[in-house]
């Protein structure tokens, strides 16, 4: 059994559709710990001696949230920036860390087709994501594909159903140890990686 | 005072104080205990109050008269506005039909058109005094059959007015210098005039609610005495119900209009919980009365027409409510308590009909059997009742969803109650109503009262420590209280009274000094704020940067400082009563706090922040992490 920590940022979570649709039903899994990190550090003062308590604690880490101009919101950059200190997260002392895994779960306005090449916004989310797979790297830990949601201002109800029983169903797995790293690492999006696997063995 | 009237009050009090505690025992409901109190001390079987049963009846009508001025008091415009269409649309649906059947009905049982037209509108009443006060015992005041209930009975409240006014206008004599009791300056003037004489007294309640009353109250605040109070507003309610006895008019409907005025003045929920146990106890009289005064003699000589006209009156007014409870989508178990509760004629057909008996427009002998039938409708009421609630829900409800429903009609009321309205309390105020989240606030101050309510806050003048004065200001559906008074004593005694009688409130306290705020988590709290804290910490801040500091850094330094503050605070309150401990604590908290101050300057920007901190980057010189 893995522990999961979701480090979730978003600044208007009560706004946000999407966000409380794939939420919604996270509290009920047992190996999940939701830590919501607007509501816990309103000031932007984060209690780094808790939230490295918090890490050691879990086996795999998320970071979700919302995508806003190509990266994340303001507070979990200053997570990054505070926690994962050297000598503790990296550096040849900073061991703490090491073959975590993690990866961002994202809600994304624009579309797949948006961020292509040829898209209008000219590169791949996990070019944009680069930046969050060397931290993993440095800490190193384990950085996965990311999980989601597209278009988030299309979906209906029924959509955003489905995406969070797909992100429910994900959690679970990892929770459960029921996954294999190289088999998930050759897609671009965890999602792929669950329909294929659910197609495989429903 | 005569021995007769003692012996009187020792028999109704020692009524109500036995059959009600029975009733309520085996689940009747307190309206139940009273009537069957009052059947069995009635003439027809203990005789321990007779023929003055009628004047007890008018007496306790006094307990009538004072709901309505509450119910009027509660009556915000606003509240009002926003229930309109309830109002106008369940309650004319609900007068139109029952009027209209009735009519019909004994018009083809050979009354004339004005008697049968007179005795429909008279018997589509409810009872507002048995339907209100069973809703409150039963806690459904805010589901939506109680919603329903009251808008229903409001507009039948409402229509008293105009029916008193139109009445004349059916009489069938029309000029009566009639036999009747008391005069009034209204005999012997023709409808038309009778009617204007109407509207001139609704209106100059109106006037004198608003130039009279709330300068009078006004005065009286000021003055400090808690009984004067009271004795001004029992005043108000009895000069009130005397003048439109003078004018020939109901009472009731006199304070009804003399409370709507006064709901919106800062007196209102002072005013409430004054009158609220005189009301109590006059309405339980009146329900006493209403069951002594039911003629037996009537219902032995008469058993079957009795008979039908109960049951008759009952079907029709259930039907017309059931209909009327479809029509606004009530579910079937709000209906039927909608439906069973309203089905009773209410107290007003008793002023209605002794008002058409007047006029002549009835003869006696059916005036009376209208009379005793209204009341046995209203005596069957808790039955039927009670009927649905253990036989019929339990085997056709639907068991309800209304959880989410009744989450939001609390939240519609108001969720915050501020105590203490002055420099801390306001700020609070005027901060939650710039994010649209408007408190209930009570101060004791009538001048500042005054100021405020100007200013277009909502303010209410009261003593927030006194239980009535909370329990009006809505503390049972609140979920919050913010205690802000300027004294921490008076706001010590105002926290353990909430944690007694309302724990469900999560109370946030104004903490002058550290010593109150020992004080108050002695007491159980948690929300503890206090005033020396955060505003001369932000002047620290500001210091720090007069003195060169980069901002970002004073103020982080600043956070972590109230956060070891409110740490420290509740380490020590722990060891206060132990007065070694105590001073050993203190001296260890010293240290402590010298000590992280001490840090604080050597890891300038604050203690923890390594990551930004560059000599902690020195050993980072293997380039396995891109340079800061």
């Amino acid at each position: 059994m893995n522990k999961i920590l979701i480090l979730f940022a978003h600044p208007r979570f009560e706004n946000s559709k999407t966000s409380r649709a794939l939420l919604k039903n996270i509290r009920q899994i047992n190996d999940v710990t939701l830590h919501d990190l607007y509501e816990e550090y309103p000031d932007f003062n984060i209690n780094i001696e808790r939230e490295k308590k918090l890490l050691l604690a879990h086996q795999i880490l998320v970071w979700h949230h919302p995508l806003y101009m190509y990266s994340a919101p303001a507070l979990l950059k200053q997570w990054l920036d505070m926690v994962l200190e050297h000598g503790w997260a990296h550096g040849s002392r900073g061991n703490n860390l090491k073959d975590k895994i993690i990866f961002n779960a994202l809600t994304i306005g624009g579309t797949k087709d948006a961020y292509t090449a040829g898209g209008h916004n000219k590169y791949t989310i996990s070019e944009f994501l680069r930046p969050f797979a060397q931290t993993a790297a440095l800490c190193k830990m384990i950085y996965l594909p990311p999980y989601a949601v597209h278009g988030t201002h299309l979906l209906s109800p029924s959509d955003l159903a489905d995406y969070a029983r797909l992100y429910q169903t994900l959690l679970e797995k990892l929770a459960q140890n029921d996954f294999d790293v190289d088999a998930m690492s050759k897609y671009d999006y965890l999602n792929d990686w669950l329909t294929e696997e659910m197609g495989a063995n429903p | 005072m005569s021995a007769t009237f003692l012996h009187d009050a020792l028999i109704y009090l020692a009524t109500a104080v036995i059959f009600v505690p029975v009733a309520k025992r085996l689940g009747m409901g307190s309206v139940l205990g009273y009537f069957i109190g009052g059947i069995i001390i009635g003439p027809f079987f203990l005789g321990f109050v007779g023929e003055e049963g009628k004047d007890i009846m008018h007496f306790a009508e006094f307990g009538v008269v004072m709901m309505l001025f509450l119910i009027g008091l509660e009556l915000e415009p606003t509240s009002f506005w926003r229930m309109r269409r309830l109002i106008f649309g369940t309650g004319i649906m609900q007068m139109g039909a029952t009027t209209l059947l009735c009519f019909t009905v004994l018009f083809i049982f050979d009354f004339t058109w004005q008697a049968a037209l007179a005795c429909g509108l008279a018997l589509s009443m409810s009872s507002t005094a048995i339907v209100m006060q069973t809703l409150r015992e039963k806690g459904l005041t805010k589901t939506q059959s109680g919603r329903s209930s009251f808008a229903v009975l409001l507009f039948q409240d409402i229509s008293v007015i105009p029916i008193l006014a139109l009445l004349p206008l059916l009489a069938v004599s029309g000029v009566h210098n009639a036999s009747s009791g008391h005069a009034s300056l209204m005999e012997g003037l023709p409808g038309w005039a009778q009617t204007l004489v109407l509207l001139a007294a609704a209106n100059a309640v109106v006037l004198a609610g608003r130039f009279l009353f709330v300068p009078l109250l006004r005065f009286i605040a000021r003055i400090r005495l808690r009984e004067l109070f009271t004795a001004a507003a029992l005043l108000i309610v009895i000069a009130t119900a005397d003048l439109m006895i003078i004018v020939g008019l109901s009472p009731a409907l006199g304070t009804f209009l003399a409370g709507v005025v006064l709901a919106n003045s800062e007196f209102r929920h002072e005013l409430e919980s004054d009158i609220e146990p005189f009301k109590g106890v006059l309405l339980g009289l009146f329900f006493i009365a209403v069951g002594a005064s039911i003629n037996f003699k009537l219902i032995v000589a008469n058993p079957i027409t009795v008979a039908l006209l109960v049951f008759g009156l009952i079907a029709i007014k259930a039907t017309v409510l059931f209909i009327t409870g479809k029509l606004s989508r009530l579910s079937f178990d709000q209906n039927m308590i909608f439906t069973l509760g309203l089905s009773q004629v209410g107290e007003f057909a008793f002023v209605l009909f002794a008002f058409i008996s007047q006029l002549k427009i009835l003869s006696t002998h059916w005036t009376d059997m209208m009379m005793g039938a209204t009341a046995i409708t209203m005596t069957v009421t808790p039955l039927l009742l009670l009927t649905n609630e253990r036989f019929i829900l339990p085997r056709f409800g639907t068991k309800e969803s209304v959880e989410e429903k009744e989450a939001d009609a609390v939240d519609a009321r108001h969720p915050v109650i501020i105590a203490g309205f002055g420099h801390f309390g306001s700020t609070i105020g005027r901060f939650l109503r710039a994010n649209g989240v408007h408190a209930v606030i009570l101060d004791n101050d009538s001048d500042r009262v005054d100021v405020l309510r100007k200013m277009g806050f909502k303010v209410f003048y009261g003593d927030a420590t006194r239980l009535d004065i909370l329990k009006c200001a809505g503390a049972d559906e609140a979920k919050i209280l913010i205690a802000a008074i300027d004294s921490p004593e008076i706001n010590l005694s105002l926290v353990d009274t909430i944690r007694k009688e309302f724990p469900h409130l999560r109370v946030m306290v104004r903490a002058k000094s550290r010593l109150d705020a020992y004080d108050l988590i002695d007491a159980g709290i948690s929300n503890i704020y206090r005033e020396s804290l955060d505003t001369s910490v932000r002047l620290g801040i500001d210091a720090l940067i007069a003195l060169g500091f980069r901002k970002y850094s004073a103020v982080r330094a600043g956070q972590n400082f109230i956060k070891y503050d409110e740490t420290a605070l509740k380490k020590l309150a722990a060891h206060r009563h132990d007065q070694e401990a105590y001073i050993f604590n203190t001296r260890e908290q010293i240290e402590i706090q010298e000590q992280l101050l001490a840090a604080d300057r050597e890891a300038n920007p604050t203690l923890y922040d390594h990551a930004w901190d560059s000599e902690a980057h020195a050993e980072k010189t293997s380039g396995d992490e891109p340079g800061k």
